[in-house]
């Protein structure tokens, strides 16, 4: 029996599918505690869900449709990142740079890095209004930090021989900062930057929970609470994670095309 | 083209704030097209005094003048080649080649041209779209040769470019930089602590001493390339040679 087993799972085949194992279970068990609570409220069935992700262009409760709403989001999370990774980006190289800069900005970042981007929620409101702009803030916020040291240590990372080296060739400041440093510290950057567009993608669905908010997937879930509308909150979570994936996806994809050298390297 | 170095000194300030003194009044003049080794125990400050020659450190007394020109830092006159492997890893061996010449912004085409040159001068010309990760240790260290000749510089510096190379794979290299030599008469500056090595490339010998290092004695070599190592002349220079460095170390 347990031979039986052991063939089964590491027979040809199904090595490949050894993947789905526990998400099909976990389909089986959500299926079966649904019948049992038979309470749509708490826990809704499956169907209702995919029949919620099948039409994803019909409106829902009048707020759009699911792919109006996540594109919505997308877009948000997508300015917020960009704004977050363009401002830690050079302070990174900077601070990893020039001593100097790091003691004036250390203290500040050690401060300010442990505080929750949602706990900016208030000030942002107060200083942006509700909106884009406070959106924004919130999620450049949580995507600024993770980039920020990732760069830092990136720049660190960067051999003292091929600074020496790029010197002895005719290098000057801006050219080691450009042509060595910059892509000796990429790789390490962009594991920076999928770390942080994962906490920007969270801050966005949190931020869209805002008062005053009236689109977004954060809101519809939000929304759909207050209409009890449990199969909704389901398929935009389920929404929320494919997005968060296949973005990852993509950056990994990158990863490991351009910085194949850093596992490489000798 | 003369390089002179002019009682350079070198101190440390060691971890336990002891200072440490790694060269001791080094003072040596080479003249043009002149291939120099320098020879001595690890430890000794070969690394040391090569760096202060590239202008990479600053000597605590003395100083090193190219043609007349004080040194004050690195420049693209004097080449340089680590005793680490120092390839831009993100580049391919062509584009580590032609680093230089983009950084004083040769065209395009020119900078294509020259790297293949040196990419052939080295004898890598089926490599050049590779990555340095892809090379075995001794092309790496060709490429490196490749990309430090590639701007023209007035002197090459070698830390023991070869140091980690196996027997074999080191004497092809040594046969190779002595025709790479021969065709671009470069003067060059090669450390090593292989008496061997040294026996078998240079015009002169600067055979250093043990830490603090100073010169212990300057041993001219005239025997014509290519040199046989096992020739009589090569035989009683490595003797010589090796006789100086027991005695600098205390020893018979
Ligand atoms: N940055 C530094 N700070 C303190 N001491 C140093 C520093 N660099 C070198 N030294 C010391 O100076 C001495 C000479 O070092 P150097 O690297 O020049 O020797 P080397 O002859 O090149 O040795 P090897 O053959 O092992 O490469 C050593 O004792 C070393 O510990
Ligand atoms: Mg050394």
């Amino acid at each position: 029996m347990r031979e039986g087993f052991g063939k089964l799972w590491n027979g040809g085949g199904a090595r490949n599918l050894r993947w789905a194992v526990l998400p099909i279970l976990f389909l089986v068990a959500w299926e079966i505690a649904a019948i049992l609570i038979d309470n749509p409220f708490i826990l809704p069935r499956i169907e209702s869900v995919a029949s919620v992700l099948a039409t994803p262009f019909a409106s829902i409760l009048g707020t759009g449709s699911l792919v109006h709403n996540a594109s919505v989001s997308l877009q948000r999370v997508l300015v917020g990142f960009l704004v977050g990774a363009a401002l830690a980006i050079p302070l990174g190289i900077a601070m990893g740079r020039w001593e100097f800069v790091e003691e004036l900005v250390n203290p500040l970042v050690q401060i300010f890095r442990p505080v929750p981007p949602l706990a900016w929620v208030p000030l942002a409101l107060a200083w942006f209004r509700i909106g884009l702009g406070s959106m924004v803030f919130i999620i450049a916020l949580g995507a600024f930090f993770p980039v920020l040291l990732n760069t830092l240590d990136g720049v660190r990372s960067v051999k003292r021989t091929w600074i020496e080296a790029a010197m002895t060739l005719g290098a000057r400041e801006r050219q080691l900062l450009v042509r060595v440093i910059l892509p000796g510290a990429l790789p390490t950057i962009w594991t920076g930057l999928r770390v942080a567009f994962g906490i920007a993608w969270m801050c966005v669905v949190a931020a869209e929970m805002m008062p005053g908010t009236s689109s977004g997937l954060g809101y519809l879930i939000l929304y759909s609470y207050n209409f009890s509308q449990v199969q909704v909150i389901v398929a935009g979570m389920i929404v929320i994670g494919l997005i968060g994936l296949g973005i990852d996806f993509c950056l990994r994809q990158v990863e490991s095309r351009w910085f194949r050298w850093r596992e490489l390297e000798r | 083209m003369k390089l002179v170095v002019e009682g350079v000194s070198k101190e440390y300030v060691g971890n336990n704030g002891e200072p440490v003194v790694a060269l001791k009044g080094i003072s040596l003049e080479v003249p043009e097209g002149e291939f120099v080794c320098i020879l001595g125990p690890s430890g000794c400050g070969k690394t040391t005094l090569l760096r202060i020659i590239a202008g990479l450190e600053r000597p605590t007394e003395g100083r090193v003048l190219v043609d007349g020109e004080e040194v004050d830092g690195p420049t693209p006159r004097l080449g340089m080649i680590f005793q680490d492997y120092s390839l831009f890893p993100w580049r391919r061996v062509i584009d580590n080649i032609s680093f230089g010449l983009e950084l004083a912004g040769v065209e395009k085409a020119d900078r294509a041209a020259t790297a293949r040159e040196y990419l052939d001068l080295v004898g890598l010309g089926g490599f050049a779209s590779a990555y340095p990760y892809e090379l075995s240790g001794g092309m790496r260290q060709r490429v490196a040769v490749a990309r430090a000749l590639a701007t023209n510089p007035a002197v090459v510096l070698m830390d023991e470019p070869f140091g980690a190379l196996d027997a074999q794979t080191r004497n092809a290299m040594q046969r190779e930089i002595l025709e790479i030599w021969e065709k671009t008469r470069k003067t060059v500056l090669f450390v090593t602590h292989s008496v061997d090595e040294a026996v078998f490339l240079a015009d002169r010998i600067v055979v250093l001493t043990a830490r603090p290092g100073r010169i212990r004695e300057v041993a001219t070599f005239s025997e014509p390339r290519p040199r046989n190592r096992t020739s009589d002349g090569c035989a009683a220079l490595r003797r010589y040679v090796l006789g100086l460095i027991d005695e600098g170390q205390g020893g018979a």
